[in-house]
């Protein structure tokens, strides 16, 4: 009964979101009010209704009704609780319907915050969103029904993919869809401003703190996806430009273009048209991920099970909205230059010249990402490109954008004087520099790579602290400045602590795999490991082997870590769980690999410093962002509101 | 040009590869074989280790290297082909792969052998040496010992009348 | 004397039992280029994975054939080719340099080089613009619809 009620829920909001779309932007374009009216009353239904799904999916899963398909297809009575509850949105049906809950949410979210916006504004920006909707919804009960029953129903589930069941994957799909569909506030801004022919300073300002907010959440997204990856799969990596990580890094460097460039457009009226473009490239980019990811056409380690029609029904789709909207942009994006007059020196300059940058980094990996398919759709053989490829040209691109972090914000808007700025960052040059040898050699071998991230950070770092020394001249309260200064400051900031991370880690890691018996012994970096041998133990779902090492420090500290090796219940699959040590400084983490004989397993030993530096870095920047989003200018938008 | 319509020319140009890129399986990959030549190995037979067998012996004959092994479940799909195209005086020499359980003789005798010979690759080192990356694959070698073709995953009856068939009567002119 | 016999069963152990753990490779340095090299290729059935990272046991074969090329005295491009040869470039986590790979490797400088010449064509438009009045004015707007104030 209650998957019926959740499939019913499902049309209705299909029907309403039709609702949302077709009235407001007919009513937009024809000056009606009464259906001008409509959008906001509808939005806010539709998320109910979306919402009554959703619980009914969960309600499913949590009862374990295997007579659904999705749920016995991903779920398994022995599976705890709270993996039960994220099962939800562990396959394609379900993170799909959480796509369209969150998408749902965004779209509520503008209909209570847009009181101030022109009616005609906010009806066709919840219109817009709408048709996003209607897409979705559509898709979802025509080619990917979660609520589908299974008859009859199997006895017991297949279980949720073993990867899946972890703390990190509690939270990293809605976060990363948040910042996803998050980008659909700032597209469907542009599309109205570009249907409404008003792309004037409100609509960069009002884009601006929800650009902020869904990058934000994205940022935290790709972090957990990070960690995640470190410590579920069982080998230290953190991040692997798979094309699934790429299909949400892309979005990424676009929101992160975007965030520069509506700077620019907001508070001087110049690169427009430029900015119009990367919010429709942005959000394009994450409905493109969710059809590199769903369809089939790469192959990639997260991919869902894969059905050529649901890859044929999302590419019309992205064939409609994306095409759509480039066409509305090829049409009417604004061809008269902004007003606005600045040097070849100056705030604007620079901050051109980091969306050049980034979007040359994006394009590379958007290309790196498709060259396989490209290649094999012209019948020209298979290739494979990896790590490797957008380490070699990734890498070098964020040189110069990291380079100019330091430079941009003492730059004053219109015109500065270049001689001026080389005379203040002439110190940051050379203590960077001087960092940059003596980090690397302090640690024990020159690394020119290291020496770059390290020089880099510190040359980050010096702007940073110089940015808040000029807000500081005339005296004042470093807690006072703006919300917007200190975001950004943050965020800056957290690009020289994640270089720091990435720089040492990849140069100083360490690794062992060894053989060991009980009682057996194995020096790694200063640290001395001794296995205490495994006891087998049962988890609610899988039985497992745990391992007991002791670790010695060179300064005689010690501490014990259990790492285990996983066998799940419902479909045999092996699985590491590591055991960490974390520390500021480093991580010291070990995976058991085989039982070789009876007591004598293959372990491997890892050392990993700074490396817990990247997460701490993606929360800085996500507190930079929320910092920035809640600048006092976004609120006092809202205080008006709840006071009229 | 109007240089505001590159965004929208490069997004149906992706568009029009992806709609390509959706009838083809990304998995499938070509093999570096094809017409080159068959690489030697000399293996101990199936259940008869004294006798052993190379593709050398197949020279001036258009056969087939069937690598399959006792534990794969679509390899016990096809037998049921493979034993009618033996029927048919099709030539097949079967490459036992990482049998590490040594089940192949029984199984063999049980099911019925389509193969003129059947050889051991224990270790798997004739397999990567012919690049194959699970069974069944399948190799089509004409009378120079070049390869031909290679068939990834089992041979239905489908494949053998569309693809297979025509090509063993062109080699074997 | 709990204590005590913890070090008791300690001290047995060690001698009994215990001793420096052998590393799962023979030779350290034939592991250490394997991992390297390894990290660059791609496990063949795996969905997306590398060579060193994949459990699979096609991987582990390939590891030992690997392994025992380097303890032939083979070099990591001898190696690279013999996989090369028999599984092809798909194996390369980096593609090769050649006529097919241009585009993919040119690209990101030609992006770069677009990018500057465009960078460049906007400042020296924007030198010449006269500043008019309609920027400030159209922010005073916004502000007004906003905040319901002037700025």
């Amino acid at each position: 009964m209650i998957p019926e009620i959740g499939h019913f829920a499902l049309v209705l909001a299909l029907l309403l979101a039709l609702v949302q779309s077709v009235l407001p932007l007919i009513g937009a374009q024809t000056g009606n009010a009464r259906f001008l009216a409509v959008a906001r009353p509808a939005a806010q239904a539709q998320f109910l209704f979306v919402v009554l799904a959703y619980a009914c999916l969960v309600t499913a899963f949590l009862q374990n009704d295997f007579s659904v398909r999705n749920v016995a297809m991903n779920s398994f009575s022995q599976l705890p609780a709270v993996y039960r509850f994220t099962a939800s949105w562990g396959s394609h049906e379900g993170s799909m319907l959480l796509w369209a809950l969150i998408l749902a949410f965004w779209t509520m979210a503008v209909s209570v915050l847009s009181r101030r916006l022109p009616e005609d504004m906010a009806a066709r920006v919840i219109g817009i969103m709408g048709l996003i909707s209607v897409g979705f919804l559509a898709f979802l009960l025509f080619t990917s029904n979660p609520f589908d029953r299974l008859l009859p129903a199997p006895p017991d589930g297949r279980d949720l993919n073993p990867l899946l069941q972890d703390p990190g994957m509690v939270l990293h799909p809605p976060m990363l869809y948040m910042g996803y569909v998050g980008f659909s506030v700032a597209f469907a801004f542009a599309i109205a401003a570009l249907l409404s022919g008003k792309l004037d300073a409100a609509w960069a300002r009002w884009s601006r703190p929800w650009t902020t907010v869904a990058w934000t959440f994205l940022t935290m997204g790709i972090a957990l996806g990070s960690w995640w990856a470190y410590i579920e799969l069982g080998w230290g990596g953190w991040w692997f430009l798979d094309p699934t990580e790429n299909a949400s890094f892309m979005p990424w460097l676009a929101g992160t273009a975007l965030i520069h460039s509506l700077a620019v457009t907001e508070k001087r009226g110049v690169f427009k048209s430029w900015t119009v473009l990367l919010a429709i490239t942005a959000f394009s980019l994450s409905l493109l991920g969710t059809f590199l990811v769903r369809s089939g056409v790469l192959s990639s380690v997260h991919a869902f099970a894969t059905d050529p029609a649901r890859g044929a029904f999302i590419l019309g789709f992205l064939a409609l909205v994306i095409g759509g909207s480039l066409l509305l942009y090829a049409l009417r994006a604004p061809t008269m230059l902004g007003s606005a007059r600045f040097a070849a020196f100056s705030r604007e300059s620079l901050l051109l010249a980091n969306n050049v940058v980034l979007v040359s980094a994006l394009g590379s990996v958007l290309l790196g990402t498709l060259y396989p398919l490209f290649l094999d759709a012209l019948g020209m053989g298979k290739i494979s490109v990896g790590a490797p490829y957008f380490n070699a040209v990734f890498v070098p691109l964020m040189v110069p954008v990291l380079f100019l972090m330091a430079v941009g914000p003492l730059t004053r808007w219109k015109g500065a004087s270049l001689p001026d700025i080389v005379v203040r960052l002439r110190l940051a040059f050379a203590v960077a520099v001087i960092a940059a040898v003596a980090v690397p050699l302090a640690a024990g071998e020159f690394k020119p790579w290291v020496a770059l991230g390290v020089g880099l950070a510190v040359w980050i770092v010096y702007g940073v602290a110089l940015g808040f020394a000029d807000r500081l001249k005339h005296g004042g309260n470093l807690l006072a400045l703006p919300r917007g200064f200190w975001g950004m400051q943050l965020a800056h900031l957290s690009m020289a602590v994640g270089i720091v991370g990435i720089a040492l880690v990849s140069g100083y890691e360490g690794e062992r795999n060894v053989k060991m018996a009980v009682g057996d012994t194995a020096q790694l970096a200063g640290y001395t490991f001794t296995f205490k041998g495994a006891e087998a133990y049962e988890g609610p779902n899988f039985h497992a082997a745990r391992g007991h090492l002791v670790v010695k420090s060179a300064s005689g500290s010690e501490f014990t870590l259990r790492p285990e090796k996983r066998l799940y219940n419902a479909g045999g699959m092996p699985m590491t769980e590591a055991g960490i040590n974390y520390g500021v400084l480093r991580d010291i983490y070990v995976a058991m690999g085989e039982e070789i004989e009876p007591q004598v397993w293959t372990i491997r030993l890892f050392y990993k410093p700074f490396i817990d530096w990247l997460w701490f870095a993606a929360a800085l920047m996500a507190l930079g962002g929320a910092l920035a989003a809640s600048d006092r200018r976004y609120r006092i938008a809202l205080k008006d509101k709840a006071a009229a | 040009m109007n240089k505001r319509l590159i965004p929208l020319i490069v997004f149906l140009v992706l568009a029009v590869f992806f709609a390509i890129g959706l009838t083809k399986n990304p998995r499938e990959v070509p093999s570096p074989f094809i017409d080159k030549p068959a690489p030697a190995f000399r293996l101990p037979e199936v259940g008869n280790p004294a006798q052993t067998f190379g593709p050398e012996e197949m020279r001036g004959q258009v056969w087939m290297l069937n690598v399959w092994a006792p534990w794969c479940v679509s390899c016990r799909q096809e037998h049921g082909v493979l034993m009618q195209l033996q029927a048919q005086g099709v030539k097949l020499v079967g490459l036992n792969w990482k049998d590490k359980d040594r089940e192949a003789a029984a199984l063999l005798a049980r099911l019925g052998s389509p193969y003129l010979s059947t050889v051991d690759d224990l270790d798997g080192r004739v397999g990567i040496d012919y690049g194959v990356t699970g069974t069944p694959e399948t190799f089509v070698i004409d009378k120079g010992g070049i390869i031909r073709f290679k068939q990834t995953g089992p041979i239905s009856e489908e494949v053998w009348k569309e693809k297979l068939e025509p090509m063993l009567k062109e080699l074997a002119r | 004397m709990k204590r005590l016999f913890m070090i008791g069963v300690t001290l047995l152990a060690t001698q009994v039992l215990a001793g420096e753990a052998q590393p799962v490779g023979e030779d350290p340095q034939i592991e250490q280029r394997l991992n390297v090299l390894a990290e660059d290729l791609r496990c063949l059935v795996c969905q997306n994975e590398s060579l060193a990272g994949s459990h699979a046991e096609l991987a582990e074969d390939l590891r030992r054939e690997i392994r025992d090329q380097m303890k032939q005295g083979k070099d990591d491009k001898q190696v690279v080719e013999y996989l090369v040869a028999r599984y092809g470039d798909f194996v390369l986590y980096k593609p090769p340099f050649k006529p097919l790979t241009l585009v993919l490797w040119l690209g990101p400088l030609v992006f770069l080089l677009v990018g500057g010449i465009t960078w460049w064509t906007v400042l020296k438009r924007r030198r010449a613009q006269p500043e008019g009045m309609a920027n400030t004015q159209a922010r005073a707007e916004a502000a007004r619809i906003l905040e319901g104030k002037s700025e």
